[in-house]
């Protein structure tokens, strides 16, 4: 036996008179809860510091001293404690708690939305007076105000319980709210004219213990007790996020966070939480549609199918492209590589547009997991987005990591982040140069520092010398603006760190199960090659296929007949917009696999196949870490549309060829047979990883080799651009979502102050800006982030898309800025 | 949105460069603040939130818990009239409504010329000397209504020079040159015990202490 062993690990503590085991450490609520004794509460939260602001908890203990009570989300539990949850004096100490907190609660619960799923309505059943003693005026305010965009708050029913300010400063670092005033004023509130503009506000409403905060999109439309809830996943971004999504008369109302303690600890970012909003738009399809004199027009399946096996039907494999997948589920997925790569014969597929990073940098290098990426005392580089706008819920993660558990984070990204303020070390490297700022930061962990990328010697060798305990490398595109080898080369160079983990960060709902599913080219199902084959499969194509980009320049060139854009918008999300307005131009036919049309179905398609939404259809997601968790079929399809699935296995069978998919169940099975990583995967196991989901590691990917591309150095008249995505864009699903779709900002191109002088300009001016490739207006905005020498200009965002400056071929683009 | 003039925005810094985190320099500019304007404006704040790196929403929510902090315009004196027992016993309740009564305003309310603003306020420590009442912080005791008319003559022609304006705390200020400073650390940064903590140390072990 250890010496470590030999220690006692646990503290017994007597409670209601039952001896129980409890960690050292451990709040005596949460103690007491895991051995099934609930002590009510109403400020405790367990994802948060205790703040002992309530009062409800209190309970008698005995530490040594004789009984008192004492509030037990304040006290750790200790050795010989006695705690008693039942005695009089607990008793009568709730009762007055409840009774102080009704004094200047109104009791309009039949109006509240919160009624019925209220902490204090419940516990004031549960523990509370049977009637009031107070007869006066409660206090009164103005009910409800907005704090933002999408919340209210009735001040009236706040119990002061500090649970969304604590919310807001602590976990999202967005201090918006606080509470204002003293004694019987005080309030939560905002500074006037300035918002609770967080990406994170809806977490706040949900744990409200009472109807003070509310959500626009749930406002009064459905009591509690209506409400029919399934787990599932979000499906927003690849976080993965596990969700409660609840729905009344078959339309989905609510998502509520679920705590998944490998994933989202129960927080949500706002666009996962709001999304579904646009699974209810109008602009939903409900039917097939089909273009008639250059104007698309509902129809029925049936010769919706016709047409779309008419043109797939003996042509060239090479001659047809499939264009994204990252919506649909791992099944469906499956169901599409299969009719693809088994049937059609085309290694052509891609569920990334040219935005992402190659195969062999997600799946050929170690994977880490967030937990991992999350250790204390361990060090994360973020070589990548900026986490709190692509991936919300891993912002948190990484944000709480870096704040309470001592975890260092070295940023190499090309501007300042979310995550900034709170970095060890933020390194900007120049646009298309972070390959040789991670060479240098590699080089300099051995003692070699040198200037990089334009950053200074000393700078890159204080972030060496801080990288301690287990690295974990976040990894994905930072900016369209630059090209995939350029990170792919600072991956490589930061691979040969001791023991590092790569942590995905390529932002679309379920583009890693895509890769895992074979959905790009050269891959097959179970992240092997081709060369390795695939025994459910017909037939597997020899030759490596063309990515994106490759297969929209076969397109412009007239070489692709059939064109699948199987949920995806290369015009507005392709780094290179003139690309694909050619590529969809050019392409024979184009068949869209749609839940809502966007600007390339709008303009584009000839043919659109309607696709039943993550709600409406059963399977499985995988997030960013390879994690495989339900998503959960809870309403029927709009109209009507169709899992993506059965819609490749009826283009299958009509082309001859059947897929012998007949559920998503069937699907799982075959992928559990054919892939070599997924053998965990039973039906078993997904029940038992309701929650946590199921971790699918291993891969036969090979690493990715060094590309040897050099970024050409920019003159002295041009900015070098960074296009780098927002949580609010012009997406297609944000813009459907009804209380999302405004707060997406317009285009702005924003510089280092110092660069305006050079160029004579001022914050506020209208500027065009010029590529090589085209050009657009924007007002200009100041931030000392961007440094000096880049341009910042977000993708997608309303007004003009940064893409339309990209040239994908270039590794980088320079623009010039001009007064308009 | 910037707030400070140039001889505040200075001492500002200088306040800020007295604390381990700019955070806790949040009140004393607050006062800073509340000296140049009379009160605390919603810009002051925005300056403030930036210069200590907080939100204006945790500057205003920190500032509105304490009562000295004025957040909308009051007048150049204020006046606080303790109405709590002891002055009350002694007429403190009418020594309110003859300044009430006197300037035409209510307890609360400011006078039209920006001049006064009338408080009625809770204990203020100094019940021997009841009735009393403060202007802009500055006691003043033992209060008959003929005192109390004869200040606000006073004030009104500018012969009570003892009283600053409101917002100002002190007439001399304290500057420390950076180089005198105690150099106090944040906690997390401290590479030795605290003086106080090691000599409690050297006591509980039997030493002098």
């Amino acid at each position: 036996m250890t010496a470590v062993e030999n220690e006692k690990s646990t503290v017994t503590v007597t409670l209601n008179g039952v001896e129980i085991e409890a960690n050292p450490g451990e709040l005596l609520i949460d103690a007491a809860e895991r051995h099934g004794t609930y002590i009510p509460r109403f400020c405790y939260h367990s994802r948060m510091k205790p703040v002992g602001m309530c009062r409800m908890c209190l309970v008698e203990v005995d530490s040594g001293r004789g009984p008192a009570l004492q509030p037990s989300c304040m006290i750790p539990v200790g050795e010989g404690m006695t705690v008693d949850t039942e005695s009089e004096a607990t008793k009568k100490a709730q009762d007055g708690v409840l009774e102080f907190l009704l004094i200047n609660h109104p009791l309009d619960c039949p109006v509240c939305d919160k009624g019925g799923e209220c902490p204090l309505q419940d516990q004031t059943v549960a523990f509370g007076p049977g009637e009031s003693r107070f007869v006066e005026e409660k206090r009164h305010y103005e009910k409800p105000i907005p704090i933002s965009d999408t919340v209210y708050l009735d001040r009236e029913r706040c119990i002061l319980c500090d649970r969304c300010t604590r919310f807001a400063d602590d976990v999202a670092g967005d201090t918006l709210i606080h509470f204002m005033d003293r004694g019987n004023s005080t309030q939560v509130n905002t500074f006037p004219d300035e918002p609770f503009a967080s990406y994170f506000s809806g977490n706040t409403v949900q744990i409200c213990p009472v109807g003070a905060l509310t959500a626009k999109p749930y406002r009064f439309k459905a009591r509690p007790w209506d409400l029919e809830e399934t787990i599932s996943t979000a499906w927003i971004d690849s976080v993965g996020s596990r969700v409660t999504v609840q729905s009344s008369r078959n339309q989905v109302l609510r998502l509520l966070g679920v705590d998944a303690d490998s994933v989202n600890w129960g927080w949500l970012s706002d666009k996962e939480r709001f999304g579904f909003e646009a699974l209810n738009s109008e602009d939903r399809l409900t039917a097939p549609m089909v273009r008639v004199d250059g104007r698309l027009e509902s129809t029925g399946w049936a010769p919706a199918l016709a047409a779309a096996t008419d043109a797939l039907r003996d042509v060239d494999p090479a001659r047809i492209g499939v264009i994204g997948g990252a919506r649909l589920t791992n099944e469906s997925q499956y169901a599409w590589t299969k009719l693809a790569k088994g049937v059609l014969g085309t290694d052509n597929v891609d569920a990334q547009l040219g935005d992402g990073l190659p195969v062999e940098a997600v799946l050929g290098l170690p994977r880490a997991t967030i937990n991992q990426a999350c250790t204390p005392g361990g060090t994360v580089i973020l070589v990548g987005p900026d986490p709190k706008e692509d991936l919300g819920a891993l912002f948190l993660r990484l944000r709480h990591a870096v704040v309470n558990d001592g975890t260092t984070l070295i940023e190499l990204t090309p501007t300042r982040t979310g995550l900034s303020t709170i970095a060890g070390h933020s390194l900007h490297p120049k646009p298309g140069e972070v390959d040789l700022l991670a060479a240098a930061l590699v080089d300099a962990v051995s003692g070699d520092a040198r200037d990089a990328a334009g950053v200074p010697a000393d700078a890159i060798a204080a972030a060496a010398a801080a990288i301690s305990g287990p690295v974990t490398v976040v990894l994905g595109r930072a900016s369209i603006a630059e090209s995939a080898a350029i990170t792919v080369d600072a991956a490589i160079a930061l691979s040969q760190l001791e023991g590092v983990g790569f942590l995905s960060a390529l932002r679309r709902g379920n583009v890693h199960g895509a890769l895992d599913m074979g959905m790009a080219p050269g891959l097959l199902p179970g992240r092997v090659p081709l060369s390795t084959g695939c025994d459910a499969f017909d037939q597997v194509p020899t030759e490596t296929g063309m990515d994106t980009i490759a297969m929209l320049e076969a397109a412009a060139a007239g070489d692709l007949d059939v064109l699948v854009l199987l949920g995806s918008d290369p015009l507005s999300d392709a780094p290179d917009a003139d690309l694909a307005e050619r590529g969809l131009a050019g392409a024979g036919t184009v068949i869209a696999v749609e839940m809502l049309p966007n600007a390339s179905t709008l303009t584009h398609a000839d043919l659109v196949l309607a696709a039943a939404a993550p709600t409406e259809v059963e399977g499985t997601f995988t997030n960013l870490e390879g994690r495989m968790s339900v998503a959960e079929q809870k309403v029927t399809p709009s109209g009507t549309s169709r899992a993506d699935w059965m819609i490749a296995a009826e283009l299958a069978l009509r082309l001859g060829a059947d897929l012998g998919v007949e559920s998503p169940e069937s699907i799982r099975a075959e992928i559990a047979a054919v892939s070599p990583v997924h053998a965990e995967l039973t039906e078993a196991a997904l029940a038992d990883g309701r929650v946590e989901g199921v971790l699918i590691s291993g891969s036969s990917i090979q690493a990715p080799t060094a590309s040897g591309s050099s970024t050409p150095a920019n003159d002295a008249y041009s900015l070098r651009l960074v296009a780098a995505r927002r949580m609010y864009d012009n997406g297609t699903m944000l813009q459907a979502s009804a209380s999302s779709a405004g707060l997406a900002a317009s285009v702005k191109v924003t510089l280092n102050p110092a660069d305006f002088e050079k160029l004579g300009l001022d914050a506020g001016t209208v500027v065009k800006v010029i590529s090589g490739r085209g050009e657009l207006m924007a007002p200009l905005a100041a931030d000392f982030g961007v440094p000096t020498g880049s341009a910042m200009i977000p993708a997608n965002a309303p007004g003009s898309n940064a893409n339309t400056l990209i040239d994908a071929s270039a590794s980088v683009t320079d623009v010039r800025v001009e007064r308009a | 949105m910037s707030y400070f003039n140039a001889d505040n925005l200075e001492t500002a810094h200088e306040i800020i460069s007295r604390y381990p985190r700019k955070k806790s320099a949040l009140i004393p500019l607050l006062h800073l603040a509340q000296e140049q304007e009379g009160w605390v404006t919603d810009d002051a704040m925005r300056q403030i939130a930036e210069l200590t790196d907080t939100t204006p929403a945790e500057v205003k929510g920190t500032g509105s818990f304490y009562e000295m902090f004025k957040f909308h315009p009051v007048g150049t004196y204020m006046i606080n009239v303790c109405t709590n027992l002891a002055c009350q016993l002694l007429g403190g309740e009418e020594l309110l409504a003859h300044a009430e009564e006197t300037l035409g305003i209510k307890a609360g309310g400011t006078t039209a010329d920006g001049m006064f603003t009338i408080e009625d306020v809770e204990c203020i420590a100094a019940c021997t000397e009841a009735p009393c009442l403060q202007v802009n912080y500055r006691y003043k005791l033992r209060l008959t209504t003929d005192d109390l008319d004869q200040l606000i003559d006073d004030i009104r022609n500018g012969r009570a020079t003892d009283i600053p304006e409101h917002g100002t705390l002190g007439l001399v200020r304290q500057h420390v040159p950076a180089d005198a400073g105690a150099g106090i650390v944040a906690p997390e940064q401290a590479t030795e015990r605290p003086v106080w903590l090691a000599r409690n140390d050297a006591v509980a072990e039997g030493g002098e202490g």
